[in-house]
């Protein structure tokens, strides 16, 4: 989990760490699934060390992670303001995929088509599992709007799969 | 029915349709092979011209194959007289199109309802159950509406309501979603879902890949022949938290 995230879930007021997990599942809906709780913890624990996050006790003066109250610290403060106002957007890898279709035309080493048909079905099992998890929920929920961000990413690389599949196969024509 | 193929709702062999001749021929459908189970829906995908309109023509008998057999239900339809075909066509597919196909001048339920009267049911019934597709695709309260005063959505939804006002065998639907927006194809996606839950068979040709992905079962064609065949069921899950950075 990355530092940033969790950080972040603190901005708004100090929290018990089970709020802060809430929060992400909120916001997270099933893409949340693969998170580990014991993660957010261990994060919560390194930002502690680092001064960006301070720990109070609960009154009861248990021990339990989730029964700490976790604030910002100005220090924290100060980092999650960088953060939001960074610019940085995941990058596509399309490099990678693209070469293999080159150097498997030019070696023989595969059918190009073949490489494009197997991608596209690993693609729209990808997308038919973002879908149904997206149609799944509510019309309000956030994590459907993050949903529908995966499916049309999806349906961005598909697209450029079509285009593969049309030049490989005017080459192989061509050839 | 001891036909071991009549399992099939579709069933196609060698199914061939050629244009022209000589240098000019096209091979628009060249030598496909198809079994499409009860409850099943497949989607066919490719890229414009490589005969998946045509195959879905030849599935649905709207068009006469070059060659090999088409059966719907156990029943050849390729060798069949033009009014047998036709009276198949109306009581055992409902077909689903990329531009609608509504009577301008009929309402939405009259739209619906126009199929059950031409195969003969009374007015009253085909009335009952016009507007009870239309309540299954959403559309109760647009009963009255003419076409021209629906979204697109909702004329497809009054489309796809009008294909299921005979209780086909099969759905055929021809890109059904190739010329809405992608709220409406939401819709459409839903109402598809829907479908599949309620076991209705359903073939869909479309490059729409929302739409492909709804599907128990891809078939990517090129060149008149499938080229690739995939279950999409037993999906990916687990894996979705990976394609927001959540997972490495």
């Amino acid at each position: 989990m990355q530092q940033e995230v969790v950080l972040a879930m603190l901005a708004k007021e100090p929290s018990y760490g089970y709020q802060l997990r809430a929060r992400l599942r909120d916001a997270l809906g099933p893409l949340g699934d693969a998170m580990n709780d014991g993660q957010v913890y261990v994060t919560l624990t390194r930002l502690e060390k680092a001064g960006l996050v301070a720990v109070e006790r609960s009154a009861d003066g248990a021990d339990r992670s989730d029964r700490k109250v976790y604030a910002l610290t100005p220090d924290g403060q100060q980092r999650v303001a960088e953060w939001i106002a960074e610019v940085r957007w995941p990058r596509p890898d399309l490099a990678e995929f693209h070469l293999k279709l080159i150097a498997a035309a030019a070696a023989g080493l595969a059918d190009p088509l073949t490489l494009v048909d197997t991608q596209r079905r690993e693609l729209l099992r990808r997308l038919r599992d973002a879908q149904r998890a997206a149609m799944a929920e509510p019309d309000d929920s956030d994590a459907a709007l993050l949903l529908e961000g995966v499916v049309l990413r999806l349906q961005a690389d598909l697209r450029w799969l079509e285009a593969c599949e049309q030049r490989w196969t005017v080459r192989r024509s061509g050839s | 029915m001891s036909d071991p193929a009549s399992t099939s709702v579709v069933r196609a062999r060698g199914l061939r349709k050629h244009y022209g001749g000589g240098e000019g021929l096209v091979r628009a459908v060249d030598g496909v092979d198809l079994d499409i189970a009860p409850g099943e829906t497949v989607a066919v995908m490719g890229p414009s011209g490589c005969g998946k309109s045509t195959l879905l023509h030849l599935l649905g008998g709207l068009d006469r194959p070059s060659g090999g057999e088409v059966s719907l239900h156990g029943r050849r339809i390729d060798d069949i007289g033009e009014k047998a075909l036709a009276r198949m066509r109306r009581t055992d597919v409902g077909f689903v199109f990329q531009a609608f196909h509504l009577m301008d001048e009929l309402t939405a339920v009259e739209n619906v309802e126009l199929s059950a009267l031409l195969a003969g049911v009374s007015p009253r019934a085909a009335r009952r159950r016009a507007e009870d597709l239309l309540g299954r695709v959403g559309l109760t309260d647009r009963a009255g509406f003419l076409p021209s005063a629906l979204s697109g959505g909702q004329r497809q939804r009054v489309a796809i309501a009008r294909a299921l006002s005979n209780q086909p065998v099969v759905v055929l639907a021809d890109e059904p979603t190739g010329n809405l927006d992608s709220a409406a194809t939401l819709d459409v996606l839903r109402l598809f879902e829907s479908l599949h839950d309620a076991a209705q068979t359903l073939i869909i040709v479309t490059h729409d890949a929302r739409i492909a992905a709804t599907a128990d079962r891809l078939i990517a064609m090129r060149d008149g022949a499938f080229v690739d065949e995939t279950r999409l069921t037993g999906g990916t899950t687990g894996q979705l938290g990976a394609l927001v950075g959540l997972e490495d």
